[in-house]
């Protein structure tokens, strides 16, 4: 489960950007495509989080919605999965959108 | 944000913020007189001015559009502290697998400068990249020197059978990880020292979903796919095939014996990355091996033509 280390690096660079002040909140963004389930990281955030300046803060997720172009017409089409088929019939996709995995910011205390 | 009355503008970065952030958190009660008569007169210029179109709760005013200048030792400060009974914003838009990233680039940067292919091998447990490695390595002999190194949850099994061809290895156990990292990797490589030239395998801990998300620094990814997996693999794992180049579809010598609709899990493969490239092998007959081989020396004989561009 990668979710646990991911969740492990957020606190990581949570605490160490904090710079010893109390974590309150973590706003993180996650694509829709990026292979990262958002509960499964708030499980791990949990357990990742104790004993650290980031125990019993809030975490947010924003999800990013996955956005495609397709390589053959140029249209812009919404994908839920990291592959898709264009209107057009082409199968060739570039992802634009949705591949997010971020911490977009936190609040101290 | 600006530290001293909290409000969010424009804001800077983030670790400066916070030791601003800390002068500006006394409590009210530990303010004396003069600190709390203190305007917004302190000497540090935000690179920001924001407009104040809110109630601020505190008992000074300061002019629209002002500017404070945060160029100051924080020891000389004046504190401008004001009650903050919400916490302090910090903007990080950091990009959480950055610090693999940056690992995995030194890598790459290692292994081009020895002209070294590395390629990633990513299965489901039990697809065959241990044999297939062992059968490479002793086709190939000494024509493309070949070093590995074995990711595994546990045990040294693979490791003792990768040595028993005869080739250089070294075994990393994630314990319960169920991926390779860079960080792992470089260890990995220390360790293992390849020759220069030659042809790293990172067999990669058998896993279709984790190990997509960890560059190790390599030059490729292959994914390997037995044919007594479902054909649906690639649409159900669409994010290890999307990020793969090549394609092994092994144990072909058992499609006789199975329901393994080829074509289909070839058409699954090309919907989820148009580009990835295919080829059937058989490590226990050999068939399709040689196409294997044409590969991976092709990509070899690439990378050397490549550095010896850039050094001229």
């Amino acid at each position: 489960m990668h979710e646990m280390s991911i969740a492990s690096s957020v606190v990581e660079i949570c605490a160490e950007q904090a710079n010893g002040a109390r974590v309150m909140r973590v706003t993180l963004e996650i694509g829709q495509l990026s292979a990262v389930m958002p509960d499964a990281i708030r499980f791990c955030f949990d357990v990742c989080a104790r004993d650290t300046l980031v125990e019993g803060a809030a975490l947010e997720i924003i999800e990013t919605p996955g956005q495609a172009r397709c390589l053959a017409c140029g249209a812009a089409l919404a994908v839920a999965e990291p592959f898709g088929l264009c209107e057009c019939g082409s199968v060739d996709l570039e992802l634009i959108s949705g591949q997010q995995l971020k911490i977009r910011q936190m609040e101290v205390m | 944000m600006c530290t001293t009355c909290g409000c969010n503008g424009a804001q800077a970065a983030a670790v400066t913020d916070l030791g601003e952030r800390e002068q500006g958190q006394a409590r009210p009660g530990e303010m004396d007189e003069q600190q709390q008569d203190a305007e917004h007169a302190h000497p540090h210029v935000h690179a920001h001015s924001h407009a104040h179109d809110h109630a601020h709760p505190h008992d000074h005013e300061h002019a629209q559009g002002h500017e404070h200048s945060h160029g100051h030792e924080p020891a000389l400060e004046p504190a401008h502290a004001h009650a903050h009974e919400h916490g302090t914003s910090v903007t990080l838009e950091q990009d959480i697998l950055a610090k693999n990233q940056l690992l995995a680039e030194r890598n790459r940067g290692w292994l081009a400068g020895r002209s070294i292919l590395a390629l990633n091998l990513v299965s489901s447990p039990g697809a065959g990249k241990t044999r297939l490695l062992e059968r490479t390595i002793r086709d190939l002999g000494d024509t493309l020197p070949l070093t590995v190194i074995e990711g595994d949850q546990a045990t040294l099994n693979d490791a003792e059978r990768i040595r028993a061809t005869g080739a250089r290895v070294v075994q990393i156990n994630t314990g319960t990880g169920c991926h390779l990292d860079a960080g792992m990797v470089s260890r990995g490589l220390t360790q293992l020292d390849p020759p220069l030239r030659s042809v790293v395998m990172i067999e990669n801990v058998g896993n279709l979903v984790c190990p997509a998300l960890f560059d190790l620094g390599e030059q490729e990814k292959v994914l390997i796919l037995s044919v007594t997996e479902g054909e649906d693999k690639p649409v159900k794992y669409p994010h290890m095939f999307r990020a793969s180049t090549l394609l092994l579809l092994s144990k072909i010598d058992l499609l006789p014996h199975l329901n393994f609709d080829l074509a289909r899990c070839v058409e699954y493969a090309r919907r989820v990355n148009p580009a990835i490239e295919i080829l059937q092998v058989s490590a226990q007959t050999g068939e399709g091996m040689d196409a294997w081989y044409a590969w991976l020396r092709s990509h070899s004989a690439d990378l050397a033509r490549m550095r010896s561009a850039q050094t001229g």
